[in-house]
C-alpha cells in the first residue's frame, strides 16, 4: 500500500485548460507516484474532473505536461490509445455499453484490441465479476442493473484491461446512499492491492481512509495538499477550511 | 374495371415491379451515401462537416423532379456539348437510380447524423478510455445503439423513397405511374386505372410497414 516514490506514475507539470474563453486549469504541477491513492477534494467548477480527464487526454490539454507510465500524451506522436489501456476510468454515470450485456461489456475491449482470445477474456471477465460480487449477472444488459451493480461492473470492465492507474470521476454521486457502500468497498480492496488510484469524490469518509494524498482544488489551481489528516483534519488555507466546513 | 384488370393486370404488375426494382437500386446507394454524409457531419473535423452540409442542403433545397431532369437530360447535355464525350447518356433506371440515391441519401444522412448525436457522449468516451480508437468505439457501442433509435425514421423514408419513384415518370422510367398513364389513354377509364395503382402502392406500402414494424420489435426484444 505505502507508495513508491522512486517511480512517478503521472507527472504533471504547469497544466492548463480552456474550454473557449473559460479557463478551467490554470496551472497545475502534481506528481503521483506507484501505488499512492490520490483523492482530489474540491467544490464543483474547481477543475477536479477537468483534471483527471486530462490525464488520460479525453480532454484536449491546452498547455503544459502530462506523462503518464513514461508517455507524454501532450505529444501528438504518442499513441494515446495505447497509453490509455493502461489507464482505467470510472465515470460518475457509469457508461456501460447499453448495446452489449455485462460479459460483452468486460470482454470487447480486451478482444477488440487482442488482449486476449475469447476464452481467455470470458475467464478473466468472471474472475473480475466474482471480484465484485456479480458473477451472477454475467448475461444482464446495464438497463437491467441498480446504479451500484453498475458501477461495480464499470470498475471490472476497467480492470479487464489490466490497467496499471485507475482513475475515478466521482463514482459514487450519480448512486442512491444504500448503494454507495458496495462501491467505496470495491475501491478500497483495489487500494488495498497496491492499484495506483486518481480519486475525485465527495466522499471525506473515504479520503480519510483510504487516500495516501489529499488534494484539494479550488479556481483552477491546488490550494493545498498532504496527508489525508493534514488536509482534512487540520487544514491550512482558508478556501479549504471553508470548503470541509461546508461537507463535513 | 375487371375487364381492364384482366387486359392489363399483368402490365400493370410488371411495372410495379420495375417500381421496386428502381426504389432498391435507389435505396442501396441511398444507405451508402447517407451512411458516409451522416459520419462526415459528426466526426470531429471542420472540413467534413462542411461538405455534408453543402450536400444535405442543395439536394434538399432542390425539388426532385428538377434533379431528375438535371440527371437525366442536364449532365449528358454537359458531356457530350461542353466536355466533348460523344454519346454519353444515362439510361432511366441509371438516372433513376442516381436521384434517388442523392435525394433519399441526403435525408438518410441527416437521420443517421441525428441517431448517432442521440446516442450519450459518455458511451464513446467509455469506449475510448479503454483504449479503442474512434471508429472501433463508433462501429461497436455507438452505431448498434444509433440504429436502434433510427429505425423508425428510416422505415419511413425508405416509404418514402418507394413513393418518389413516380415522380421519375417524367424521364420516361416504365415504373408504375407511367404506365397507369399508358393505359389510361387507351382505355380512357381513368377512374378505374388510378384506384387500381392507388390499391396497388397501398397493398405493398402496408406490407413493407407491417414488415418493418416487425423487424423493430425484433431488434427491441431483450432490452427494455
Amino acid at each position: 500500500m505505502a507508495a513508491n516514490k522512486d517511480n512517478v506514475k503521472i507527472h504533471v507539470s504547469h497544466l492548463k485548460k480552456n474550454f473557449g474563453k473559460l479557463e478551467v486549469l490554470k496551472d497545475v504541477s502534481l506528481d503521483i507516484y506507484e501505488g499512492e491513492v490520490v483523492v482530489i477534494l474540491g467544490p464543483s467548477g474547481s477543475g477536479k474532473s477537468t483534471f483527471l480527464r486530462c490525464l488520460n487526454r479525453l480532454e484536449e490539454i491546452t498547455d503544459g505536461t502530462v506523462v503518464v507510465d513514461g508517455y507524454d500524451i501532450t505529444d501528438k506522436h504518442t499513441d494515446i490509445n495505447k497509453v490509455r489501456e493502461n489507464i482505467g476510468m470510472v465515470f460518475q454515470l457509469f457508461n456501460l455499453f447499453n448495446n452489449l450485456d455485462v460479459m460483452g461489456n468486460m470482454m470487447l475491449a480486451p478482444t477488440e484490441l487482442k488482449k486476449a482470445s475469447k476464452e481467455q477474456a470470458r475467464e478473466n471477465a468472471m474472475r473480475l465479476l466474482r471480484r465484485v460480487g456479480l458473477a451472477d449477472k454475467a448475461e444482464a444488459y446495464p438497463a437491467q442493473l441498480s446504479g451500484g451493480q453498475k458501477q461495480r461492473v464499470a470498475i471490472a470492465r476497467a480492470l479487464a484491461m489490466n490497467p496499471d492507474i485507475m482513475l475515478f470521476d466521482e463514482p459514487t454521486s450519480a448512486l442512491d446512499p444504500e448503494m454507495v457502500g458496495e462501491v467505496l468497498q470495491v475501491m478500497q480492496s483495489l487500494a488495498r492491492e497496491g492499484m495506483t488510484m486518481v480519486v475525485v469524490t465527495h466522499e471525506i469518509g473515504f479520503a480519510r481512509e483510504v487516500a495516501s494524498r489529499v488534494i484539494f482544488m479550488e479556481g483552477g489551481y491546488i490550494i493545498e495538499e498532504g496527508t489525508p489528516d493534514e488536509v482534512i483534519n487540520h487544514p491550512k488555507e482558508q478556501r479549504t477550511i471553508d470548503f470541509l466546513s461546508k461537507v463535513l | 374495371m375487371v375487364q381492364i384488370i384482366n387486359d392489363y393486370g399483368s402490365l400493370l404488375l410488371r411495372a410495379m415491379g420495375q417500381t421496386l426494382l428502381l426504389a432498391l437500386c435507389g435505396l442501396f446507394f441511398a444507405c451508402i451515401l447517407g451512411l458516409v454524409f451522416g459520419l462526415l457531419s459528426v466526426v470531429k473535423n471542420r472540413a467534413c462537416n462542411i461538405i455534408s452540409t453543402i450536400f444535405v442542403d442543395i439536394i434538399r433545397g432542390v425539388p426532385m423532379i428538377v434533379l431528375a431532369f438535371y440527371v437525366f437530360f442536364g449532365i449528358p447535355y454537359l458531356l457530350n456539348t461542353i466536355i466533348g464525350i460523344r454519346g454519353a447518356t444515362l439510361t432511366a433506371l441509371q438516372a433513376g437510380t442516381i436521384c434517388l440515391a442523392l435525394n433519399c441519401g441526403a435525408y438518410m444522412a441527416e437521420i443517421i447524423r441525428a441517431g448517432i448525436q442521440s446516442v450519450d457522449k459518455g458511451q464513446m468516451e467509455a469506449a475510448r478510455s479503454l483504449g479503442l480508437p474512434y471508429w472501433k468505439g463508433m462501429r461497436k457501442v455507438v452505431l448498434p445503439q444509433a440504429i436502434r433509435t433510427m429505425i423508425p425514421s428510416i422505415i419511413n423514408q425508405f416509404i418514402i423513397t418507394l413513393k418518389d419513384t413516380s415522380i421519375l415518370s417524367v424521364i420516361g422510367f416504365p415504373e408504375l405511374v407511367n404506365s397507369a398513364r399508358n393505359v389510361v389513354s387507351i382505355t380512357f377509364n381513368a377512374f378505374a386505372v388510378w384506384s387500381i395503382v392507388a390499391v396497388m402502392y397501398l397493398i405493398v406500402i402496408t406490407i413493407l410497414s407491417r414488415m418493418a414494424k416487425l423487424l423493430e420489435r425484433r431488434l427491441n426484444r431483450g432490452r427494455e
